[in-house]
């Protein structure tokens, strides 16, 4: 794929909610998708709970290693991790570590609205213009980009889903909302999640 | 006459025994000196995928998420490693119910020439306490085997989080002789 010429400057303010829909949509063999804490597992969720989807209520910054340990344990299927740009701050090292590893069927999104939104919307230290895409490319990811609009992110998913990784999509994000919030029952949700990954099977319905 | 018996195992072997009867096959790690032998056979043995992280609690986050998906791992670090812990311990594998196993060489006591070290020690203990986490200190070669193998399996069994520390008892640690 040619490099897009999409930039942290110019690519277009997006909703959250509306990308996840997007992703989701396109999701046909049960690929697992990872949600980051708040924000980014909230619009997951209200995108429509799946059964191949877990969503992160703590551990701020470690949706990106969760994916990755299931891309290392299911090679066979495709993961996409759903991190915020300030929680990918937090844990910027893990991207040197998926390049190292260099998964195939890892793809990882994040969601740059330049602040922590869910704790009242304060800018983070790299708002001022740190570039995540440029970022994962020094980290040995050539291939990230930024979204240019929605339609280039349906591209850049398809191309994630049909070809091989790892794959980095930053996505500038607007002000809005997520639209509701996860259920919160850690137990059930990674219960549901390892049937989702067909890691366990039960006889208590689930 | 009798044969002399065989010499015992070191530490190191055992465990990587036990790592593999138990089908613990991940291993991501922060390196420490007193690990070298182990993470040395690790690197060494196809049967593992051992790669080094840029901090513990991302292992973390790759050895929950890869148990979610079928495949066992385990987490080598230092009690400094163990120290960053805390948030991510609590909210991931102790509210999820997810099995992360550590192996953590014991830095800080019986011997410890550097004061930071000897500090962050004091926390491993309260932090484990508190947090309710299974952990056993492994000091004596022939306990060994049977301190991890059975760590392992009821961390497995109960999908609770565990820690073995290796006590510097056990490996020798890290030593730096006083100056006179
Ligand atoms: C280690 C840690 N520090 C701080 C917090 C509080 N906290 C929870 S979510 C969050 C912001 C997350 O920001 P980002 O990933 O950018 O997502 P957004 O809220 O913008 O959607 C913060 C600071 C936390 N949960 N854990």
């Amino acid at each position: 794929m040619s490099q897009s010429l999409t930039t942290a400057h110019n690519a277009k303010r997006m909703y959250r909610f509306d990308l996840t829909q997007r992703l989701v949509a396109r999701l046909r063999n049960d690929e697992a998708v990872i949600g980051g804490i708040g924000n980014s597992n909230f619009d997951l969720w209200s995108a429509g709970h799946r059964a191949q989807n877990f969503y992160m209520l703590g551990s701020m910054g470690l949706a990106i290693p969760i994916a990755l340990g299931v891309a290392l344990a299911q090679p066979r299927r495709k993961v996409f991790a759903l991190e915020g740009d300030g929680s990918l701050l937090m844990q910027l090292g893990c991207l040197s570590t998926v390049a190292a590893l260099a998964p195939k069927n890892l793809a990882i999104l994040v969601f740059d609205n330049g602040v922590y939104q869910i704790t009242g919307g304060q800018p983070t230290p790299a708002s001022g213009g740190t570039d995540y895409a440029a970022i994962a490319r020094a980290c040995g990811l050539p291939g990230a980009v930024w979204a240019a609009d929605e339609a280039d992110f349906e591209r850049l998913v398809q191309h994630c889903l049909e070809t091989d990784g790892p794959h980095f999509i930053g996505l500038k994000l607007d002000d809005q909302p997520p639209v509701s919030q996860t259920e919160r029952d850690p137990a059930q949700i990674r219960d549901r999640f390892m049937r989702g990954m067909g890691a366990k099977k039960s006889k208590l319905p689930g | 006459m009798q044969k002399d018996p065989a010499p015992p195992r070191a530490w190191h072997e055992i465990v990587l025994d036990v790592l593999k009867a138990n089908d613990i096959r991940l291993v991501p790690y922060v390196p420490d000196n007193v690990l070298k032998p182990l993470i040395n056979a690790i690197h060494a043995d196809p049967f593992f995928t051992t790669f080094t992280t840029a901090r513990e609690e991302e292992a973390i986050g790759i050895v929950s998420g890869a148990w979610m998906a079928g495949r066992r791992g385990i987490v080598l670090m230092q009690t400094s490693g163990f120290a960053t812990l805390a948030n991510v311990l609590a909210s991931l594998p102790c509210a999820f119910q997810i099995p992360a196993l550590m192996m953590v060489s014991e830095r800080g006591t019986l011997g410890e020439f550097n004061i930071g070290q000897a500090m962050v020690w004091r926390t491993m203990r309260p932090v484990l306490e508190s947090l309710g986490m299974e952990h056993h200190v492994v000091s004596r070669l022939d306990e060994c085997e049977f301190l991890c193998d059975r760590t392992i399996k009821q961390a497995l069994m109960t999908q609770q989080p565990a820690a073995l520390i290796l006590s510097p008892l056990l490996t020798g640690g890290k030593i730096v002789t006083p100056k006179a």
